[in-house]
């Protein structure tokens, strides 16, 4: 039960975008069509899920017995830069269709704040081992729906009347307020 | 090489190269710590230690570091000054440091720093980086109490706690909410814009 609340929660009530401002950059800067928002979107919970268990185990093994918990921002950010890179390199390897699709969004994610964010998230909830990849895996997925959403509506918004000075960023941060509130109907969801 | 005064280098940060309005970087904090002045002043002033000192060390060594692992040494040297400004706060104001929550490890990962690293301190003296540095940060702390401000005063009708809205107003709570910070940035970024498009009218 636990389990499953961890999962709801990541993904509708304290999903990344919306409600911990995480990923904001991609988020405005690859919502503009359903395809490339939605391989985003897959490369952001592919690296989540393998960053959790790997940021997991460094902060268990390494850093907590060793009391070098004032590492812990300097590992993370080493660690995630080194793992997009092997992954990349491991995708291109073993799956090139997927490296295709994937295409220029996997080296991006480094800057991610996101995913830097999970890090420290889950270390400061001090989940568990399962708690910490449902976390990741749930995360992953509630950028990703935030962002498929947020593409559908651009794409839409393409068609209407803007004012000007608006157009680009602005009117993409009113629609994500938006969504926000609708977002915040979830409150109270899982108690 | 950059070619303005030093007073220009200052200037520019300001307003013709804003980091928040002018080239949206740094959106994640500036979204996220704004509910209240005080976060917005404790993030921009955290924020802008790291961005001189890590331009000051970056423009000291940029002779020294390789470019083929530039990326890397910067969030290295970034990564330290960000330690520092953490346990610092956690040290000397723990609830500021509390209700900033994992926002301030993630300095690390805002581009306005990476970004000044990249684009000026690499190829710059070192006091120009630091005039650079000081404009950078200034721009960012102003943006942020501007988006703080509104917030603060129309979410819960106080600015730094002190109570300045009369008894009759009824606080929008909407302002507090992550809702209330996407709509207020969307439409600064508009007026932002707005006034740009006049002024180069004028012109």
């Amino acid at each position: 039960m636990e389990l499953v609340a961890i999962f709801v929660s990541a993904i509708l009530i304290n999903n990344f975008v919306l409600y911990y401002f995480l990923g904001i950059c991609p988020f405005l800067g690859v919502s503009k069509k359903i395809e490339s928002a939605f391989s985003m979107g897959l490369a952001v919970t592919f690296v989540m899920s393998i960053t959790a268990v790997v940021s997991w185990a460094i902060n268990n093994w390494i850093l907590i017995p060793y009391e070098l918990d004032y590492l812990e921002i300097v590992s993370f950010i080493l660690v995630i830069a080194s793992l997009v890179q092997l992954v990349e390199m491991f995708i291109r390897k073993i799956s090139p269709p997927l490296y295709q699709a994937l295409g220029i969004y996997l080296p991006l994610i480094t800057t991610n704040c996101a995913i830097m964010g999970l890090a420290l998230l889950a270390s400061l909830n001090e989940y568990n081992f399962v708690e910490t990849v449902i976390f990741g895996v749930g995360s992953g997925l509630g950028f990703t729906l935030a962002i498929i959403l947020m593409a559908g509506i651009r794409e839409q918004l393409d068609l209407a009347e803007i004012p000007e000075p608006l157009k680009g960023a602005g009117i993409a941060l009113i629609v994500a307020g938006i969504m926000a509130l609708a977002f915040s109907g979830f409150i109270g969801m899982i108690t | 090489m950059s070619s303005r005064s030093l007073g220009g280098e200052f200037i520019k940060g300001l307003w013709e190269e804003n980091p928040v309005f002018r080239q949206l970087l740094g959106m994640c904090p500036t979204l996220a710590v704004t509910g209240a002045v005080i976060n917005g002043l404790a993030m921009g002033l955290a924020t802008s230690f790291v961005l001189i000192f890590s331009s000051l060390v970056v423009s000291f060594i940029k002779k020294l570091i390789p470019s083929q692992v530039r990326i890397a040494s910067y969030i290295v040297i970034i990564a330290s000054f960000v330690t520092i400004a953490d346990r610092f706060l956690q040290a000397f104001f723990p609830p500021i440091s509390k209700s900033l929550g994992p926002y301030v490890p993630l300095i690390v990962v805002n581009c306005i720093i990476l970004g000044r690293q990249e684009a000026f301190s690499s190829k710059n003296s070192v006091g120009r980086s630091i005039v650079d540095a000081l404009g950078m940060s200034s721009g960012f702390i102003l943006s942020l109490l501007l988006l703080s401000s509104i917030r603060e005063i129309l979410g819960s009708g106080t600015i730094l706690g002190y109570q300045v809205m009369g008894t009759w107003f009824e606080p929008w709570i909407i302002m507090i909410l992550p809702a209330g910070a996407f709509i207020t940035l969307g439409i600064l970024l508009g007026i932002a814009l707005y006034i740009e498009q006049r002024a180069k009218q004028r012109k």
